[in-house]
């Protein structure tokens, strides 16, 4: 039997359009219909009210955990820039040999390949009160009594997302960097470029679809986690996402719906700021 | 001012490598750390210093009533991330060689794919638990949790594919075609051995990102769990060593696959070099 041609690339993508719709598509919708449904006694009842959003707005906590998360977002998304950056940047223009290039930019992303909570705990034995950095410092004679600050807080949960996410940055800085054809470059330093010059007017600029797939990326797993502030801040605060599961875990469907409804809206309008300055489509197939 | 690509290294290539040897061992440095720990004698604790060395809480992890179904987990995972892999390789080529072309909804799945990424995993958990519990279908990790984790794993493997095809020449398929071959041939003796390489890092992709995956396995697995959950499990109620040698093993695991995957591509590539130096030192000699 022949197939035509024009139909082939629907074919191609159909598996992946299914999985999409049946495991995306139809549980978004399902999600935004629950947070419309009544709840009590550990029942849910089909209906059509905004209570559930009514409550979520009216809570403090809603507005504390979102200025919480987006305060952690923002010192993570900057900090992994940095990181990102100069790593990149460092792999990139200052590695000459293409086989160190290729092994470096693996001992980067290997991490990123094995289980984001052990990667998270291992920080515990580090961090703790008789962890290695306190243990360090006070053989050094530079503290006396051991440090209460670096675990089960704010600075251990900024560690453990820099130290989880900050691969994404890279990955996608690096791939950015390295399409540069090194010509551009040379023309800036020939025509009298500083390099502090050639890395804001050359680099950045044509580094640019990375820095945007990267923020997407950092931007949306802090918002979207689950786990990190709830061990690292040592139970003391969650994120969004663990007030939801709370919510879940108590058979509030409809309210945790909502909450997630709102998270979406939140994390898709980052997204789509990032993406009205940078075409990623554009930029990737082309 | 030419230090970009040759001549004496500049001041910030030292400083730059010094910073990346800290980023380096800031990544590495607990990871070891909790490996060490995880051969801790029997009475030592969660932080250093090592109290004898054993393998005693590597033999706490299968004892049952310690730390709760870890091996059924670790083979459901194991199994799971196969079936994952396999499916993620072959729907994201298919999708990859349809993106070649222009056709309608491409850009809405192309966003549906990247919005698949950025949704916060909880939320598709959610989603697809109360789909199924409407629809009356019990959750199970071989089916509802399955779909949920290639919503994941899906969208990477498309990317990777959109760099791979991007450097593919399109001329060698061409070629094919004018030569007669049929669109199986094609497939067979000139996509597949190009894009290996790319197919095995989308299989690496597809393995790992499954077999750690978390929240949106978290309410779409059923009865069973698989391992992550286990391990989350694990971290709210044991507090030994037992944790560590969990996080070991898993992670042994994972370098298993990173290994083969990336051994793989390597012995590729250089027999292809191999190769295509041998064509060339004949090509000299003929005439």
């Amino acid at each position: 039997m022949r197939i035509s041609r024009n139909l082939i690339p629907y074919l191609q993508v159909a598996p992946l359009a299914l999985i999409l719709i049946i495991f995306l598509g139809i549980p978004l919708v399902t999600v935004i219909v629950v947070s419309f449904f009544d709840y009590a006694n550990y029942q849910v009842y089909p209906d059509f009210i905004l209570l559930n959003y009514i409550e979520l707005f009216q809570s403090k906590l809603t507005y504390q955990l979102y200025a919480s998360m987006i305060k952690f977002g923002l010192i993570v998304w900057s900090l992994t820039l940095v990181i990102g950056f100069a790593v990149s940047y460092f792999l990139v223009f200052h590695v000459r040999s293409l086989l160190w290039k290729i092994a470096f930019f693996l001992v980067c992303t290997v991490p990123f390949w094995t289980s984001n909570i052990i990667r998270m705990i291992s920080w515990i034995p580090v961090l703790g009160r008789q962890g290695l950095v306190n243990k360090s410092l006070m053989f050094l004679g530079i503290i006396d009594v051991p440090l209460d600050f670096l675990l089960f807080s704010d600075f251990a949960v900024v560690v453990a997302y820099v130290h989880l996410f900050t691969l994404f940055m890279i990955v996608a800085l690096f791939n950015s960097m390295a399409r540069i054809d090194p010509a551009v470059i040379e023309a800036a330093v020939d025509a009298g470029a500083s390099r502090w010059r050639v890395i804001t007017q050359v680099v950045i600029p044509l580094s640019k679809t990375g820095i945007a797939l990267g923020s997407i990326f950092v931007i949306a797993l802090v918002m979207g986690d689950f786990f990190v502030v709830k061990i690292m801040s040592g139970g003391k605060s969650a994120s969004v996402v663990f007030a939801m599961w709370n919510e879940i875990a108590m058979l509030q469907y409809p309210s945790a719906a909502a909450s997630s409804v709102v998270l979406m809206i939140i994390v898709t309008l980052m997204v789509a700021a990032i993406l009205r300055i940078v075409n990623i489509r554009k930029e990737l197939s082309g | 001012m030419s230090q970009f690509s040759y001549g004496k290294r500049p001041w910030t290539f030292y400083a730059l490598g010094a910073f990346f040897g800290l980023f380096v061992l800031f990544l590495y440095g607990p990871m070891i750390a909790i490996y060490i720990l995880s051969f801790q004698g029997p009475n030592g604790g969660l932080t250093f210093p090592m109290n004898d060395v054993s393998l005693h809480w590597f033999a706490a992890l299968f004892g049952q009533e310690r730390t709760g179904d870890f091996a059924g987990a670790f083979v459901r995972s194991f199994i799971l991330a196969l079936i994952v892999f396999v499916l993620t390789v072959v729907f994201s080529l298919m999708a990859g060689l349809a993106f070649r072309k222009r056709f309608k909804g491409s850009t809405f799945l192309f966003y549906m794919a990247i919005a698949s990424l950025i949704m916060p995993g909880l939320f598709l958990s959610l989603g697809t638990g109360i789909l199924f519990r409407v629809l009356d279908i019990p959750t199970n990790w071989y089916s509802s949790a399955l779909g949920a984790q290639l919503t994941w794993t899906l969208p990477f493997g498309l990317l990777i594919m959109f760099a791979v095809l991007s450097r593919f020449d399109r001329n060698v398929e061409e070629a094919g075609r004018d030569l007669g071959s049929s669109r199986q041939q094609i497939l067979w003796h000139i996509l597949l051995p190009i894009l290996l390489p790319g197919l095995i890092a989308v299989a690496l992709f597809g393995f790992t990102l499954s077999y750690d995956e978390f929240p949106r396995t978290l309410l779409t697995v059923g009865p069973s769990n698989t391992l992550p959950l286990e391990i989350w499990a694990m971290t709210t109620t044991v507090t030994s060593p037992a944790l560590y040698s969990l996080g070991t093993l898993t992670t042994v695991i994972s370098f298993i696959a990173i290994i083969i995957s990336l051994g793989s591509i390597a012995i590729i590539q250089r027999r292809r070099a191999g190769k295509m130096r041998g064509q060339r030192k004949s090509a000299n000699r003929e005439p």
